[in-house]
């Protein structure tokens, strides 16, 4: 997967690709999530995605294989990353101090391409998930068009997961070659939005109507964290919010849990399965759909 | 009791005791202690020291062999002609034709004493279907599922549908997803010249609900023993319909690579040798059961339901996991099987050349004078031994890169190969995704698609279903269905249970009292 990477051609910043998903959309998906966030939420359950490397080296030490190792790049340190020495055992996640993660693949499209025509028996296609996969959204149009462009690849659908944050126009961009969006609505009122995640929600409410609108709107996500972000108060106007989305829409709820989370939303509470069902019957009232309840609660 | 007991009477009195079993399962051990206490068929000193070392193994199927391992009879030609034996006319409707099945079975032995294979069902049925309405037929079939999971408790037994559409076909789906009984076991033949889409998508959804069917690769078991001529029995077993399996003899590879110096000296010298023996140990169980047991003298073979010709040894290994691990250390190298694409292929290099020796060997009593080849699931007894050519306990990779790695085995493994892939439980809101697997598999090559939903309380342990609750419940109460011991069993000794999620596949039961 990591060929020489040919002059020009567009690249990403890749820490993680799943063969086998379930859960990000239709059928089986190749999920690849890129680094980087332009959200910084207090409940992130993945808070090594949010900033990229700055090659501090604290991590470095700490690796129990040597998988990480310090060399110089033009006189400034580099922190790489030996794969094969790897263990995934995440202590250099845990130690970093900047949000980041060192195990970060620069990867092309063609070298997508071609994981993914390994693959393509087995999916229904592929969604790009990050951090924010947005962030790099001339690659996620390069890698999007190509897949549409050939022949034994083009049935695969391709889904992004966003935070939302995305200008209408960057939607514009993608869209001829967009089957799906999964988006995430964190909280109603903007004021809470801008704490929760530090910005407000405009841009997110804008994404959603304009990608309902355009016929590309596959899933919205509500989190729940009872007793912090406003949905459950706000359950009216979410719900007439909801209920004005085209049917085919999947909305689905997330209950609030701690796995991964770091700081001061670790005191909250976590969403049980009475918060959740509780919720799911205040919003029913409104949306009068079905709509999708965790699997699994931990 | 005053007077001593020998060793020999002490076993059948444990048994006779046992506050666990019922007086049926008891009569099944007690037998099983009878023949084992006859003399061994005659077989060499060489043979006897590989069995004794562990590496060649007769899957306690008994000392005196007196009835095949697995028989496929062919149901068809029964329903047609009625029997003499059984003093039973031709069918003429389907109820009929049910309550001829229902008493067949209970004159079907195999080595658990209770059929394996109970027929292609909707081939079988559909002559009989006439003017019943879909609400009859759902009816009909689920009080005979019923009938099937109550009388002849043991996950072993297999019932085989498809590749066609058909309403029988489609109401079994409906009802086994809707009973999720142990028994019968399942078995959807997937061909996609001939399978529509949303079959295959209603069985892939039967695995989220269930755990089955088993999906096979109709096309590639077609190719091996010709269109309609097969059938899969018990876990995973492909076998020649109107004939089956006399005996399964099984090489544990792990214990027969540790013997060689490297991967030549194991394909070219150690692997022949032991080969050579499994041969004579085939051939010595066979033989017996084909010459001295009157076997095929039963009503079975006189009225055309099975043919002798039609019986072929099982030729089966396990511990490909372990082989490659060691002859990679004994190479010097750091990859694993399962993970690495050199061990994967040195992993794919020795079931190539497996193959090629049982194709190469010529038995006494075999399919057209041959064995089939087989890896085999494991039993309740391995330790530290992974089953056929599974990726180990624990260390599975994604489901998509499982597939990859073990598919370049499924061409060689004649009689059945099972590969167990573990889904996490959320794919049950969304089918599409088991679907897709399913999908991918057969067309990377595998013969047969077996997948477990981690939270079902039905779980495969090794090729047969136990209920999670029920394996919870043996030490303590016994159990209905006899297969939950050897699940009991198989999750202490193998850290079934402990997979990611969890998944196995077994096969074949060691001696109770031992
Ligand atoms: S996850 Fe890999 S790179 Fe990070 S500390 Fe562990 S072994 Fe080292
Ligand atoms: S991952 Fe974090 S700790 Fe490691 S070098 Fe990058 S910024 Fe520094």
């Amino acid at each position: 997967m990591t060929s020489a990477v040919k002059p020009l051609e567009r690249t990403a910043k890749v820490s993680r690709i799943l063969n086998f998903s379930c859960v990000d959309g239709p059928g089986n998906r190749m999920v690849i999530f890129l680094q980087g966030c332009n959200f910084n939420c207090i409940s992130c359950h993945n808070p090594h995605t949010i900033n990229h490397c700055n090659h501090c080296g604290d991590c470095v030490p700490h690796c129990p294989t040597g998988a990480l190792q310090i060399t110089k790049d033009t006189n400034e340190n580099k922190v790489t990353w030996v794969s094969s020495l790897c263990t995934q055992c995440d202590l250099c996640l845990d130690v970093c101090p900047h949000q980041s993660n060192p195990k970060i693949s620069e990867i092309s499209v063609s070298d997508l391409l071609a994981l993914i025509r390994k693959h393509h028996f087995f999916l229904s296609g592929i969604t790009v998930s990050g951090g924010e996969a947005t962030l790099q959204l001339p690659f996620i149009i390069a890698l999007f068009s190509a897949i549409k462009a050939d022949a034994e690849l083009s049935h695969l659908t391709c889904f992004i997961d966003s935070n939302g944050e995305l200008t209408l126009t960057g939607w514009d961009k993608v869209a001829p070659w967009l089957d799906g969006a999964m988006i995430d609505l964190k909280s109603w009122q903007s004021e809470t939005h801008q704490w929760l995640v530090g910005r407000n929600n405009h841009r997110v409410l804008a994404s959603i109507k304009h990608l309902a609108d355009l016929g590309k709107l596959h899933e919205v996500r509500l989190l729940h964290i009872p007793g912090k972000s406003d949905l459950d108060i706000e359950v009216a106007a979410v719900g007439k919010f909801l209920a004005g989305l085209p049917e085919s829409v999947n909305i689905r709820l997330n209950a609030f849990q701690h796995h991964g989370v770091v700081g001061e939303a670790l005191e909250w509470s976590k969403c049980s399965k009475s918060d959740i069902e509780y919720f799911h019957s205040l919003l029913y009232q409104y949306v009068r759909r079905p709509m999708s309840l965790p699997g699994v609660y931990s | 009791m005053t007077q001593a007991l020998s060793e020999l009477q002490q076993k059948f009195h444990n048994i006779i005791t046992n506050p666990n079993l019922s007086p049926k399962q008891k009569t099944h051990w007690l037998s099983l202690e009878a023949e084992a206490s006859l003399p061994y068929v005659a077989v060499s000193d060489a043979v006897r020291e590989v069995m004794a070392d562990g590496s060649v193994c007769d899957m306690f199927e008994g000392h005196a062999p007196f009835k095949p391992r697995y028989v496929l009879p062919d149901y068809a030609v029964f329903l047609k002609n009625g029997s003499e034996y059984l003093e039973l006319a031709p069918a003429q409707d389907f109820d009929d034709a049910l309550n001829m099945l229902s008493i067949i079975y209970h004159h079907v032995p195999s080595v658990t004493s209770i059929p394996v294979y109970l027929g292609q069902l909707d081939d079988l049925l559909m002559p009989y279907v006439g003017e019943l309405t879909d609400e009859q037929l759902y009816t009909k079939l689920k009080r005979f599922w019923i009938m099937l999971d109550r009388t002849l408790p043991d996950a072993f037994m297999h019932v085989n549908i498809g590749p066609a559409d058909s309403p029988v076909c489609r109401t079994i789906l409906k009802v086994d997803a809707e009973l999720k009984q142990i028994a019968p076991n399942l078995t959807f033949m997937y061909d996609p010249a001939v399978t529509p889409d949303d079959l295959l998508r209603q069985a892939a959804s039967n695995i989220c609900e269930c755990s089955k069917p088993h999906i096979a690769n109709y096309p590639m078991h077609a190719a091996a023993y010709g269109d309609k001529r097969f059938g899969i029995v018990s876990c995973y077993n492909s076998l020649p319909l109107c004939g089956g399996s006399n005996t399964l003899v099984r090489m544990n590879l792990k214990l027969v690579a540790a013997k060689a110096k490297d991967e030549a000296d194991f394909l070219e010298s150690v692997l022949p040798y032991h080969s050579e023996l499994m041969r004579e140990l085939m051939n010595a169980r066979s033989s017996f059961l084909h010459q001295d047991s009157n076997f095929f003298e039963s009503f079975l073979a006189k009225e055309g339901l099975i043919d002798e010709q039609r019986f072929a040894p099982m030729f089966g290994i396990y511990g490909m996991a372990e082989a490659v691990n060691q002859l990679m250390d004994k190479a010097g190298k750091a990859g694993r099987y399962g993970h690495d694409v050199e061990a994967n292929e040195l992993g794919h290099r020795i079931s190539a050349r497996l193959a090629q020796l049982v194709d190469e060997m010529t038995v006494t009593y075999g399919l057209n004078g041959k064995a089939v080849l087989h890896a085999q699931g494991g039993i309740s007894i391995d330790d530290a031994v992974t089953p056929g050519v599974r990726i180990p306990y624990g260390t599975e990779p994604d489901p998509v890169s499982y597939v990859q790695a073990t598919a370049g085995h499924h061409q060689y493994y004649t009689s059945g190969i099972s590969d167990i892939l573990t889904i996490d439980e959320t794919v049950k809101a969304n089918p599409e995704a088991m679907f897709n697997l399913a999908k991918g598999a057969l067309m990377a090559g595998y013969r047969e698609f077996t997948a477990n939903v981690a939270s079902n309380d039905l779980v495969r342990i090794t090729g047969y279903m136990v209920k999670l609750s029920d394996i919870a419940r043996y030490d303590d109460e016994g159990s209905r269905t006899n297969t939950t011991f050897l699940g009991a069993e198989a999750a202490k000794n193998t850290g079934v249970l402990e997979r990611m999620p969890r998944v196995a596949s077994l096969e074949m039961t060691p001696a109770l009292a031992r």
